[in-house]
């Protein structure tokens, strides 16, 4: 188990490295080089111009650039935001939690949707409970996020003004009532993002157990006299979640994407809105940033993923 | 029952019908079988792939899967018991502890999440209050019994690191786990080189010998008959066609399609001194989807007569313990 | 169990409702067999019906509503359906029907074509993995690994960020902004239909047909074309059907974000980003925007569902 982990670690270092190639390139092939515009920019006093044209070595070869952006990169030195008026990393480092609680929130939320809904619509393939949870899956990924989001506002702020729309950082209470504040206001982002994926889920968790549900070792656990409840469980549930969880991972590009949408439509503040703010403010260093540690969630996330994995199948860390 | 406790067979099976329901309408897969078993007695079942006999074996302990799958009709009468109307919860109970299967795939039939020592402990646990501990020194046992090597080793790996073989065995130990007064072995060789399938069959035989079980021995292969069993029933198209002790069955085959099947049994003596062909029956099995009437092997039958197609014929005793379900006799 | 393994899930995540087929002895031809088992899909079909009626409506609507989709009106802004306005206006009174049924035009052309690029790019580096083998093969499937755990909707953005003015200055602002989703959108979904080109090229060039090809001495470009591909075109038309979602889904969203048409360009999204302001007193606006982009993806998500039922029985489960 320790040497497939130890491999599925060298494994995330080429990746982070292929990515971060493909974002060097897209900034060094974009017009009017983004790092030469960053200094050009007549906000920027002439000291600290002076500064990022030494540091970002403007006239050096790809490589020797490459090599440095990298660097700096990941010592975290990531520039300043003429925008904000402060470093970039400290920026993000305020922005990160409200985006990891969304974004963690809605998959729990996804998680408790899609097991028991997708399992239960298996184990009766076709029945009526079946047929309306695929219905209502295929519809559910099928509404994009920003719709959902602009429906939710419509139905529970505006018509029913349960849920406040716009998200706030500083909540005039204290106690519980703070508490319930936050959460009232994490409510509809959170189940935006969770019922899309949940949706989606719900579709991998069924076509899954129906995989499994035929194999031939679920006939030698009824067999063994077993309930049907440990039947399900136990040899069916189990084995079926091995591919489920390579599914969820090949989504998690798919999640952060729909973060980033939710976070602006509910003004959340995370690094999503922080990176659609910034495009809208030409702030380059943030926006490269953001990019550069959505590319990192990805691998944290892949990686995760590979260690479910490895722990679910056992044929996979002994091979 | 009462009046005649000795002479009730361990399994008696009559007029099973199982169905199954699919888009192109109802597959008659067992059309009206009947069969029995004594205790401690090896019987056989026989016949071509789709003629049933899986399905029998699945629906004595009603593992088909339902839906798609229903007893139609009949009797499953286990030990004077009749299984077809217990309930689920009742029916938990016999599997495994009563009546142990293994299956044709040794290589699917092993969940391959956990060990081979949790799963044959899952069923000593299910069946006898014993602690993990015991279950799992219960399952060292089982697995010395058949023939793994170092048990207590090798009751901690997972069924990929066993050959097919040697998963087999894993099979016939949690089966037997139990100490089933019944082992039904569907096919329990096919999918194993030759030389393996002879160590099973002898393993099953040991088996046999040392739990005193009852055996009903699946196989489309005569030949595995012929050394493993006393008793065979022949199966064609979900139903029963002949039924006899071995040496009657290969003595006097009285069956045109036992007739056919034994001719087709590749002879090397045979091949070698005379450049004799295999023989092999003409035609193919008949679909299960709205069977023709009357026989159902008249159709490929050298012997058949207008007068075969008008009624299905029902088993008759020809000679003691010889049944055959044919017009001609 | 041929096909039945957890494994083929993983050939593409963003499908898969498993409809039995049950083989049928019956000699038919693929095309008519594959139409019969679409035809039992019966969502499908009613879907396939619906995407219709949307495509003949935005290709032909606007022959026959004939409102300019600029021409503002402040005597009527932000009114709810009417016979003069039968899906209502916007803020600046401008008509929604005229608007949507333009609008419509662009978001299924950037689907469309943002499919072709995805199926091209994807065939190309599939077929080049299939053929080479090797270290051609195993440094592309890396590249397609890659791809896939890249976040597409931040790099997205950024490389609209980036491009955005320069492409405006070289095409114009309507053909610079179409050129560069389209290709954008195209090259972050291509992987899908590599993987499966690849997969068919293994599964197939061991095949006899394809060996007696050889032996015959066909070429291979001509072996690749002729006998490979066709093979491959089951599957790949499924993943194709699945991207033209998920393009309208992904321009949509760029709209949505103020990142993707100019304004004066109505496609869907836009008119959903527009709108959303005005939740409180026109909500008719978003809902008509929203509705049209959530009927086209669930009608195309169908259609995918069916096709699969249709040309790709392998995956029955």
């Amino acid at each position: 188990m320790s040497q497939y982990l130890i491999r599925r670690l060298l494994i995330a270092v080429p990746s982070l490295l292929g990515i971060s190639i493909v974002l060097f390139t897209i900034l060094a092939l974009a017009p009017g080089d983004p790092f030469g515009e960053l200094a050009m920019n007549p906000a920027v006093p002439p000291e600290v111009r002076a500064a990022l044209r030494e540091k970002f070595g403007l006239d050096d070869p790809v490589m020797v650039r490459y090599l440095r952006w990298l660097t700096a990169m990941f010592q975290g030195d990531w520039g300043f935001s003429f925008v904000s008026r402060m470093d970039v990393d400290t920026l993000i480092l305020q922005r990160l939690p409200a985006t990891l609680i969304v974004i963690g929130a809605s998959q729990v939320l996804a998680l408790l949707i899609a097991l028991p809904v997708g399992i239960y619509a298996a184990t009766r393939p076709y029945s009526i409970f079946d047929q309306v949870a695929n219905t209502l899956a295929f519809i559910g990924f099928s509404l994009p996020t920003f719709f959902t989001g602009i429906v939710f506002i419509l139905i529970f702020s505006i018509t029913l003004d349960w849920l406040p729309f716009v998200y706030q950082s500083n909540i005039n209470a204290t106690g519980l009532a703070w508490y319930w504040g936050h959460i009232k206001q994490m409510i509809m982002p959170v189940a935006v993002l969770g019922l899309f994926q949940g949706a989606s889920w719900t579709r991998f968790v069924r076509s899954a157990v129906l995989d499994v549900i035929r194999l031939d070792y679920v006939t030698t656990a009824r067999a063994k006299g077993l309930a049907e409840r440990v039947v399900v469980m136990k040899h069916i549930v189990r084995n079926a979640l091995i591919p489920v969880v390579t599914l969820v991972a090949l989504q998690m590009p798919a999640v952060f994407g729909g973060a980033i949408i939710t976070e602006q439509i509910f003004r959340v503040p995370g690094i999503g809105s922080l990176l659609i703010s910034s495009i809208l403010a030409n702030d380059t260093p943030v926006i490269m940033a953001v990019t550069f540690v959505f590319a990192c969630l990805v691998i944290l996330f892949n990686l995760i993923a590979d260690i479910l994995y490895g722990w679910l199948d056992p044929r996979i860390s002994y091979r | 029952m009462a009046g005649e406790p000795m002479t009730e067979p361990l399994l008696a099976i009559h007029s099973l019908k199982t169905h199954f329901r699919t888009d192109d309408g109802m597959v008659r897969a067992v059309d009206g079988v009947d069969l029995t078993i004594e205790r401690g007695e090896a019987l056989g079942v026989v016949g071509e792939s789709g003629c049933g006999k899986s399905v029998t074996a699945l629906t004595v302990l009603k593992l088909i899967q339902m839906p798609p799958g229903r007893i139609v009709d009949g009797q499953i009468l286990w030990q004077g018991r009749d299984l077809v109307s217990l309930d689920m919860g009742e029916m938990r109970k016999i599997r495994s502890k009563e009546i142990g299967i293994i299956f044709q795939e040794p290589m699917t039939s092993l969940n391959p999440v956990y060990t081979v020592g949790e799963q044959i402990a899952e069923v000593v646990r299910q069946h006898e209050p014993l602690t993990r501990r015991e279950a799992m020194d219960k399952a060292v046992e089982m697995l010395r019994l058949v023939h793994i090597p170092t048990p207590e080793r090798r009751v901690h790996d997972y069924p990929h690191q066993f050959s097919g073989g040697m998963r087999q065995r894993v099979m016939i130990a949690m089966a037997l786990s139990c100490n089933p007064q019944l082992l039904i072995a569907d096919e329990p060789t096919t999918a194993l080189d030759v030389t393996i399938q002879a160590q099973i069959l002898d393993l099953l035989e040991e088996m046999k010998e040392r739990f005193g079980m009852a055996i009903m021995l699946i196989t489309h292969d005569m030949g595995v008959i012929a050394e493993s069993v006393q008793r065979v029933v022949v199966m064609y198209a979900g139903r029963v066609v002949e039924e006899a002790s071995v040496d009657q069955l290969f003595d006097r085959p009285l069956h045109p399609y036992t007739q056919g099947l034994i001719r087709s049994i590749p002879r090397i003596d045979l091949a070698a001194e005379k450049k004799s062909r295999l023989e092999a029956i003409a035609g193919v099995v008949p679909s299960l989807l709205d069977p023709p009437a009357g026989c159902r092997f008249a159709e490929r039958c050298a012997f058949a007569t207008p007068e075969c197609t008008n009624a299905m014929p029902e088993l008759r005793e020809i000679e003691p313990g010889h049944r055959v379900a044919c017009i001609q006799y | 169990m041929a096909g039945s393994t957890p494994a083929s899930l993983t050939v593409d995540p963003a499908t898969g409702v498993p409809v039995a087929v049950k083989a049928k002895p019956k000699r038919v031809t693929p095309g008519r067999e594959a139409w019969r088992r679409f035809r039992r899909h019966r969502l499908a079909v009613a879907s396939a019906v619906i995407l219709s009626v949307m495509i003949l409506a935005v290709l032909f609507g606007p022959l026959v509503w004939r409102v300019q989709i600029n021409e503002i009106d402040f005597s009527a802004m932000l009114e709810g359906p009417s016979l003069a306005h039968p899906l209502g206006t916007d803020d600046l009174g401008q008509d929604l029907l005229a608007r949507m049924l333009y609008g419509g035009r662009i978001s299924l052309a950037v689907g469309l074509t943002a499919m072709a690029v995805a199926v091209i790019v994807g065939t190309i580096v599939g077929a080049i993995a299939g053929v080479s083998r090797g270290s051609v093969d195993a440094g592309l499937m890396w590249l397609t690994d890659l791809f896939l755990s890249l976040p597409q909707v931040p790099l997205l953005l950024l490389i609209i960020y980036l491009f955005r003015d320069s492409l405006k200055e070289i095409a114009g602002p309507e053909v610079g902004m179409f050129i560069l989703i389209v290709v954008v959108i195209g090259g972050f979904r291509w992987m899908p239909v590599a993987r499966l080109v690849r997969a068919q090229f293994f599964s197939l060039r061991e095949k006899e047909f394809v060996e007696a090809a050889r032996a015959l001495g066909a070429s291979t470009p001509r072996q690749v074309i002729r006998h490979i591909l066709p093979n491959a075109l089951g599957p790949v038309i499924v993943a194709g059907t699945i991207d033209v979602a998920a393009a309208i889904i992904t321009e949509s969203t760029l709209s949505f974000l103020g990142l993707g048409f100019p304004p004066d360009i109505p496609t869907w999204g836009r008119i959903l980003y527009d709108a959303k302001d005005y939740l409180d007193i026109a909500p008719h606006w978003a809902m008509f925007a929203g509705g049209a982009i959530f009927l086209a993806v669930l009608t195309i998500n169908y259609i995918g569902d069916g096709l699969r039922d249709a040309l790709d029985p392998r995956r029955v489960l």
